[in-house]
This record gives structure tokens, C-alpha cells and sequence, in this order.
């Protein structure tokens, strides 16, 4: 399947989120290490996919390369159809700002401002309006079944709660990628459900999500499990591989 | 959009100037103890500077205000030569010593310029011991102690002497060479001369003179409190020409308020065209390059030290700044996960730390005008505050905020968004 290329035609949505062709990273040094072989991956708009793996088997390289956060030294990498090669540092910021959400496993939260105002922080660079930052703000908090403690400081939240300010502060900005980096790793079985059924939830609502986690049992509730292990991705079984059942 | 093409959809990212202050802001009262502290260099450095500047400024405006008015409108004159070119301006020579380069008519002729109230030529007389008696008979050693000063009627006048009994020297007595004299009122208890309605005379070496007045002060020369002055026509008919050097022949003039620099300037030329170079000038100090010494001195030492306060300053945003880059490196990757250029990370801390630069100059011009007005307070002084030095003052700071920060900025712009968000 090919993708459009130009920009004109982005309107038309293409049939993938990601696409990773050949997509290689090499760390330079003395001597050279080869933290992601060169993999071919796709990512169906819609997916729920889990990337999951051994620590040190280039989980993380995968995930900043997928987070527009480094750049592959070898492959394409086109995401929502835009080959994000040689893009400019603004461009880059751009994609990342506007095309995906981040979630990550210690919140990121900044203790000294509430709920709302982290949420807002996603909303500083993208040129939304000051007016309607704190609006949107309590919607996606709404989203997350927190609108009642939007007010709070992050300090007297509970991990599940920080980690919901986090996702609302992911989806603020409608990216329709939503990328988890051990989402529940700081958290607590009963809170890590609460956070499961939440991703759950936006998967259902239409939103493409990758989780990377190491933990099997949050593996297991995507409907797509990708193992990584020494650099090498391995796709072990493919559950629901109906694409169209995933795409709604 | 922009002109250069882009490959990705949609507006650039972008980091308005209200978000970036209010997020500076934001950043910089999280850690209030902290700023505080790092402003203190600032605002010690900034308050030095407008602190010294404004109490220069005040202390010289003290100093014009107070600076004596007697000591302002007095000049002086002194031969430096003591040889006359024209032996008719001296008349005659009837000793070895040169005649005074003042003309005879020197009085008329400074009287003549603007601004002199009074002016006229004075000399010690040159006798190496004068004998000082009340009479023939009197004890010789009567007058010991006391000098013989030898002046025109208007360098009486421009001693300004308070007159306790009988007349002043006027033209007359100059003019026609007459054999009077003026004793100080130290002289007249000296001699025992206490009353001139029998019209006393003295004996200066056997000559009669005849004491036409007692002076009690003098506003200058201060000397003549403890002699006696004849005309200096006499004196120079009498014991010859003036002696060269320090006891050369001077001039004393008094001026209006603020003449004395033209005066001062203008005095040799009336005095002798000729030679206008044969006189040593004496003016009081202009107030203006008085000013300007007292500026100098002052300044130079205190600027100096609120400069080392602004370079400890500087260094302590700086290395606050870069700890608080290194404290919020998670908080940078968290920002670049969201969008935010690497410029737009380096701008914002760049402005945190311009901006407690700017709060820091502010502190500091405000503490300088409190230094400058208690001072000026305490000492009853008027405070003087130069608006062109004092209101960019805070700009002080915020230069110094922008150098602090640039590294810093450059640091946070460089730091790997990857790295810092798995850190925790």
C-alpha cells in the first residue's frame, strides 16, 4: 500500500498510523551498537497495539523513534502518512505537538500547578487560543472521569488520578496517536485496572494506542501484542486480525 | 505561513510572549526563597550603582550650595616678576629692589571691569626689623611682633574691615602720599592706642604717622589682624620697592558673585597689556570642575564595587538558572513531548532569568533612592537624583539577567527530551 506523500492530501486520511519500513537505529561509538535492527511495523489507524519486551531490548529506542523523540539511522518512518525524514526541528515539534500524546510512567506532572493547568501546558506551543485552553482543559479532564478534582494540585492526587491528569493532558489536543510508555508501572493492580479501562475506553472511542510496557498482563489487553527482544521485533500470534473490526 | 515549504500540515508551533511570561513567572515563584536569594547580587549591584550616583549628585549639589561666598568672589594677583619694563609705571626706584609690575594707577584700572566690587595692590613692607613706638621716649621694643603692610585705598576696601574707631584709608591719603596708618586692633592695645580724638601718632622707625582708624576684623587677608597698613604710595616713597618673591607685591580684589572667573581672567590685561603674564592668577575653584573632582573620586571607587556586586550577581543567576535547568530537565522533555521547539525551551529560560535580572534592578533602583533620600534625610541635605541616570537603572538588571542566561538557555535548548523524560 502506498501513501500519499504530499501534503495536500493529508485530508484524506490514510489507512495507517504508523509505518515503519526497514527502520534501523544504530548508536555511534567506538564500537557501534545496533539498538534496533531494521524493522518493518504498521500500525493501522484505530490499533491497539502492545510493544512488549525484556528491559534493554530497545523498548525505548522504539518508543522515541515512534514519539518522533530521535530519528532512526536507517528506514522510513511515516506517521499518519507524513515521512518524517529530514523534517525540520519545526516541523518535528509540529508532528509531535499536534499528531500524538504521550503518556508516560511517572505522569510528568508539574507539582506546583493544578490539574486544569497541567492539562493546559499541552495547549502553550500550538497557538490555541488562551481563551479556550481552560474549556478544552476541563473536557478532557471530564473524559477522564476527573472534572471534580480539576482544581487540585498533583500532590494530593492519587497515582491513578495523576496518571488520568496525565492522559487528559495527552488527549487535549486530539492527536489521534496516543503513545504509553509503561503507563501503569508506578501504579498500584487496582489503579493500573482504572488506567487500563480508561486506554481501553479511548481505543473504543477511535484513538490509535500503543502501550510499551514489559508487564504481560497489560500486554495481553491489546488487541495486537509486538515482542521485542534484542533489537528484533517478532510478531508471536495475531489476535482480532480482522483490520476492520479494530478500525471503527 | 511561512515562505519556507513545509511537509507537515498545519501551524507552526509557536510560544507567545504572554505564555512565556507567564510561564517565567510561573517558574520563577515556585522556588520564592531561591529567586530571593539570587537576586541579592542584583539588587546590591544595581543599588550601588543608583545609590553612589544619586548621593554624588547630592553631595556636589551640598557642595555648590555651601561653597563659601567670600572665598568665591575673591581673586588675587601676585607679581611674579617684580620688574617693571616701564620705570615710569613705578615711579621711582630708590632702592635695588625691581619695582611691582602693578601700574600706579592698578586700582583704576581693575575698578573699571565688570563685576569687581573693590581691588587694589598690598605688600609687606621690606623692613627686616622695624622699630614700632608710640613716641621718641617710648620703650623701642613697644611695637615687636607686629608687621608693616603696605596697601591702596582700594585694597583696604576690598579687605572689607570692620572699622571700631575713626576713618578707612581713602584715595586722598594714597594719592597725596600721606604719612597715616590703620592699626589693627590687636596693634592699637599693642601700642596702647585707644582712642584717636587727640589724633594719635606712631613712630615706625622714627618716621611719624598719624592713626587715622582701628580695624576690629577684615574678611580677607586675615593677616593684617596682627599689623598695621600705611598707603601704599607711602611705603614705596618710604622703604623702596616691594621684595621679590613671596612677599612680592599682590593684588586683592573683591567681585560680584559668580565674576570671579571672568575677572580673574580678565584682571592681567587691564593691569598691564603689555606683559599681562607678569601676574600669577589666583581665582577660587569654578564650582563646576569642583563638581566634577568630587564626582570622580567618589564614583570611581563605588562603581567599582557595584560592579563587582553585579558580576557576583550575574554569576549567581547563572548558576541558579543552570541548576534549576538541571533540577527541571524533566519538565523540558515533558515540554518537547508536547511540542515545544528547542528554541522555545532556551527562550524561556533565557526570560526567567532576564526577568529576575529586571525584578532584581527594580529591588535595587528602588533601595538606592531609599539609600539616597535617608541620607540626604540624615544630613539635611537635598536629595538630587539624575532621571537620565536613575530610570534606566533597571535596565542594569535585565542585561545582566540576559548575559547570565544565555548559557544556561543554550543547556536547556540542548537538552535530550528522550533521556530526561526516562530519568525518573
Amino acid at each position: 500500500m502506498t501513501v500519499n506523500e504530499s501534503t495536500e492530501e493529508l485530508g484524506a486520511h490514510p489507512d495507517f498510523a504508523v509505518e515503519l519500513d526497514g527502520v534501523g537505529r544504530v548508536y555511534s561509538a567506538a564500537a557501534p551498537v545496533i539498538a534496533l535492527h531494521p524493522t518493518d511495523l504498521k500500525i493501522r489507524m484505530g490499533d491497539y497495539v502492545a510493544i512488549t519486551g525484556p528491559s534493554g531490548s530497545g523498548k525505548s529506542t522504539l518508543l522515541n523513534i515512534l514519539g518522533l523523540l530521535d530519528q532512526p539511522t536507517e528506514g522510513t518512518y511515516r506517521l499518519n502518512g507524513i515521512d518524517t525524514a529530514h523534517l525540520s526541528d519545526r516541523d518535528v515539534s509540529k508532528l509531535r505537538g499536534s499528531h500524538i500524546g504521550f503518556v508516560f510512567q511517572s505522569f510528568h506532572l508539574l507539582p506546583h500547578r493544578t490539574a486544569a493547568e497541567n492539562v493546559m501546558i499541552a495547549q502553550l506551543y500550538n497557538r490555541s487560543s488562551r481563551k479556550n485552553r481552560r474549556e478544552k482543559a476541563y473536557s478532557a479532564l471530564e473524559r477522564v472521569g476527573l472534572a471534580h478534582r480539576a482544581d487540585a494540585l498533583p500532590t494530593t492526587l492519587s497515582g491513578g488520578e495523576q496518571q488520568r491528569v496525565a492522559v487528559a493532558r495527552a488527549l487535549v489536543n486530539s492527536p489521534g496517536l496516543l503513545l504509553c510508555d509503561e503507563p501503569t508501572g508506578n501504579l498500584d493492580s487496582t489503579a493500573s485496572a482504572g488506567v487500563l479501562d480508561l486506554i481501553e475506553s479511548l481505543y473504543s472511542g477511535g484513538y490509535t494506542v500503543v502501550v510499551i510496557t514489559h508487564d504481560p498482563g497489560v500486554a495481553e489487553r491489546a488487541e495486537r501484542v509486538v515482542t521485542i527482544h534484542d533489537g528484533r521485533l517478532t510478531e508471536p500470534e495475531r489476535r482480532a486480525a480482522e483490520p476492520e473490526a479494530a478500525a471503527r | 505561513m511561512s515562505a519556507r515549504r513545509s511537509s507537515v500540515p498545519g501551524p507552526a508551533p509557536r510560544f507567545s510572549p504572554r505564555d512565556l511570561l507567564s510561564e517565567c513567572t510561573a517558574g520563577l515563584i515556585q522556588r520564592p526563597g531561591r529567586t530571593i536569594l539570587t537576586l541579592i547580587g542584583v539588587v546590591l549591584g544595581v543599588g550601588a550603582f543608583v545609590a553612589v550616583l544619586g548621593l554624588t549628585t547630592t553631595a556636589t549639589g551640598q557642595i555648590s550650595s555651601q561653597f563659601s561666598i567670600l572665598e568665591a568672589t575673591t581673586v588675587s594677583l601676585s607679581d611674579t616678576v617684580g620688574t617693571s619694563a616701564d620705570p615710569n609705571l613705578a615711579g621711582e626706584n630708590p632702592n635695588t629692589n625691581p619695582a611691582p609690575s602693578f601700574p600706579v594707577d592698578a586700582d583704576q584700572r581693575v575698578q573699571r571691569l565688570n563685576g569687581v566690587v573693590a581691588g587694589g595692590v598690598w605688600w609687606q613692607v621690606p623692613l627686616s626689623n622695624p622699630q614700632i613706638t608710640t613716641g621718641p621716649a617710648s620703650d623701642p621694643t613697644l611695637g615687636d611682633g607686629l608687621t608693616i603692610y603696605a596697601a591702596s585705598a582700594g585694597a583696604v576696601a576690598a579687605m572689607q574691615p570692620t572699622i571700631q574707631e575713626g576713618v578707612t584709608l581713602d584715595t586722598y591719603d594714597v594719592n597725596s602720599t600721606q604719612h597715616v596708618v590703620l592699626l589693627s586692633s590687636t596693634a592699637a592695645n599693642q601700642l596702647g592706642v585707644h582712642r584717636l580724638d587727640a589724633q594719635p601718632a606712631i613712630f615706625i622707625n622714627s618716621v611719624p604717622y598719624t592713626v587715622i582708624g582701628i580695624y576690629s576684623q577684615v574678611q580677607r587677608l586675615p593677616q593684617t589682624l596682627l599689623g598695621v597698613i600705611i598707603p601704599d604710595t607711602t611705603a614705596l616713597a618710604e622703604y623702596g620697592n616691594p621684595l621679590p618673591g613671596t612677599e612680592a607685591a599682590q593684588m586683592l580684589i573683591q567681585t560680584k558673585i559668580g565674576a570671579a572667573q571672568l575677572v580673574a581672567k580678565q584682571a592681567p590685561y587691564a593691569l598691564r597689556p603689555d606683559f599681562p603674564t607678569a601676574f600669577a592668577v589666583s581665582a577660587p575653584p569654578d564650582p563646576e570642575s569642583l563638581k566634577q573632582a568630587v564626582t570622580g573620586d567618589l564614583s570611581s571607587l563605588f562603581l567599582g564595587l557595584a560592579g563587582i556586586c553585579l558580576l557576583i550577581g550575574a554569576f549567581g543567576i547563572a548558576n541558579t538558572t543552570l541548576v534549576s535547568v538541571l533540577e527541571r530537565s524533566r519538565e523540558i522533555g515533558l515540554r518537547r513531548a508536547l511540542g515545544a521547539r528547542t528554541r522555545h525551551i532556551g527562550v524561556q529560560f533565557l526570560a526567567e532569568s532576564a526577568l529576575t535580572g529586571t525584578i532584581g534592578g527594580l529591588l535595587g533602583t528602588s533601595l538606592g533612592i531609599v539609600t539616597v533620600l535617608g541620607v540626604a534625610e540624615a544630613r539635611h541635605w537635598t536629595a538630587v537624583l539624575q532621571p537620565a541616570a536613575t530610570l534606566p537603572a533597571p535596565l542594569i538588571g535585565t542585561v545582566v539577567g540576559v548575559l547570565a542566561g544565555v548559557y544556561p538557555a543554550l543547556q536547556a535548548a540542548r537538552t535530550q527530551p528522550l533521556k530526561a523524560l526516562r530519568s525518573g
